[in-house]
């Protein structure tokens, strides 16, 4: 346990393996360590822009979705409208074109009577006269009644 | 127990805690210390060749496995070995940020290298205690002492580098005379009080690399002495008390390594900072 050269010899070899230490054996870990650091960092950074991305995402399509169901009822909406409308439309023509007929075939029957009803007046005067020459049994002369006649066709 | 029947057990004691020295013997001329007589008669122009060896290849060691983890540092998953080397860097990085408030590239690889390193030499004790004086017997080697941090030149060594860098970088940051001035007018400001500032301070400065090397030195040797007393048991009981021991001195050797590093690292802040 003598104090002797090795002192000397020990401090010279801390000093070689400090200075190998700072040259050669420092920097390559650190490097490593910090770009390790940095990555992580940075794959942390895109996990969360990506989660904001997905949650954007998200609310746009809820909205997307909202706004097509709300468009779905709306036409919906008018095509039901649409057809109450059509439905009431030909009821109404129906109704319409019935009333038309009916009065047409009203008026074709009124028409028809007042044809039947001359013919019959007619008819009734030469049978009245038959009839009046049968009772009387003398002619009439019709020129000479022709008047009274036509006075009793009209009261018919 | 290697404790022969022709050795007593202050022998075994004494062999285990000498170093293999090469010097310059007054007699002998140069070549290795045959007995700790010769070894102290040699002087100061010495040297331990098993702790500059042992030291040397724990560096060594050191150096090549960070290496190899930062050469092959990916950013992607890390490999087991990557893994450990980065647990360790992340640590120190943690600690240095902690413990030193300025900038300098140098502070924390310095404490990487030093915790490393101290670890390093400091796990040698888990060695079992014959071990290596054992084979090195068997190559024809008289002594070896496996743990460099057992030996004071070691630790001191190392010390006096940390000193030398407190005294660079305190004059760096402060200048010569900022450095000058802090010394000879702290705590007291007073031009009177200069030559007992003076005292003071540098007792201060001095006693920063001292007790650093000899804390992990009186830690680790005093371990040692211990498993060596330990071995010194009837075999069938000695693991009784080595085992537990060499258990609680995985804390020791972590725990000393870490201290020797976090006091370097204040030491080091405080030559950095403006009073």
């Amino acid at each position: 346990m003598n104090i002797n050269m090795t002192l000397i010899g020990q401090t010279i070899a801390f000093a070689i393996f400090v200075w190998f230490c700072i040259k050669y054996v420092w920097p390559p870990i650190s490097n490593a360590l910090h770009e390790r650091q940095k990555k992580i960092a940075d794959g942390l950074d895109a996990a969360s822009r990506a989660s904001r991305d997905l949650e954007l995402a998200q609310e746009r399509a809820e909205q997307t979705l909202r706004e097509s169901k709300e468009q779905a009822s709306q036409i919906l909406d008018q095509a039901n409208k649409r057809s109450s409308q059509m439905v009431e439309e030909a009821r109404e023509q129906a109704r319409v074109e019935g009333e038309r007929i009916v009065a047409s075939a009203r008026a074709e029957i009124e028409q028809e009577v007042n044809r039947a009803k001359d013919e019959l007046r007619a008819q009734v005067s030469s049978l009245a006269v038959t009839g009046a020459e049968r009772v009387l049994e003398v002619s009439i002369d019709e020129k000479a009644h022709r008047k009274l006649l036509d006075k009793l066709a009209a009261e018919l | 127990m290697a404790a022969g029947s022709d050795n007593t057990a202050a022998n075994y004691i004494q062999h285990h805690l000498q170093n293999l020295t090469f010097g310059h013997h007054p007699e002998n001329g140069w070549s290795l210390a045959h007995s700790a007589q010769e070894a102290s008669e040699m002087g100061f122009w010495a040297i331990h060749l098993d702790t500059m060896g042992w030291s040397i290849a724990m560096g060594v060691l050191f150096i090549w496995l960070f290496r190899k983890a930062g050469k092959a540092a990916t950013t992607g998953v890390p490999g087991p070995l990557q893994n450990l080397v980065e647990v360790v860097f992340e640590f120190i990085e943690l600690t240095v940020r902690g413990a030193f408030h300025g900038r300098n590239p140098v502070i924390a690889p310095l404490a990487l290298t030093l915790f490393v390193w101290i670890f390093l030499m400091n796990a040698l004790k888990l060695v079992p205690i014959d071990f290596a004086p054992g084979v090195f017997a068997r190559l024809g080697i008289d002594y070896m002492k496996l743990v460099p941090t057992t030996d004071p030149n070691a630790t001191l060594g190392m010390a006096i580098g940390v000193f030398a860098l407190i005294i660079f970088y305190s004059i760096k940051v402060k200048g010569a005379g900022g450095f000058a001035k802090e010394l000879s007018l702290t705590p007291f400001n007073h031009w009177s009080l200069i030559p007992f500032n003076l005292v003071m301070e540098i007792i201060g400065l001095l006693v920063k690399p001292l007790s650093l090397g000899l804390r992990l030195f009186g830690n680790m040797f005093a371990g040692e002495v211990i498993f060596i007393l330990i071995a010194l048991l009837p075999f069938w009981v000695s693991w009784t008390l080595s085992v537990p021991w060499a258990i609680f001195h995985i804390l020791i050797i972590t725990l000393q390594a870490f201290i020797f590093t976090v006091l370097t690292v204040v030491y080091l802040s405080q030559a950095h900072e403006h009073h």
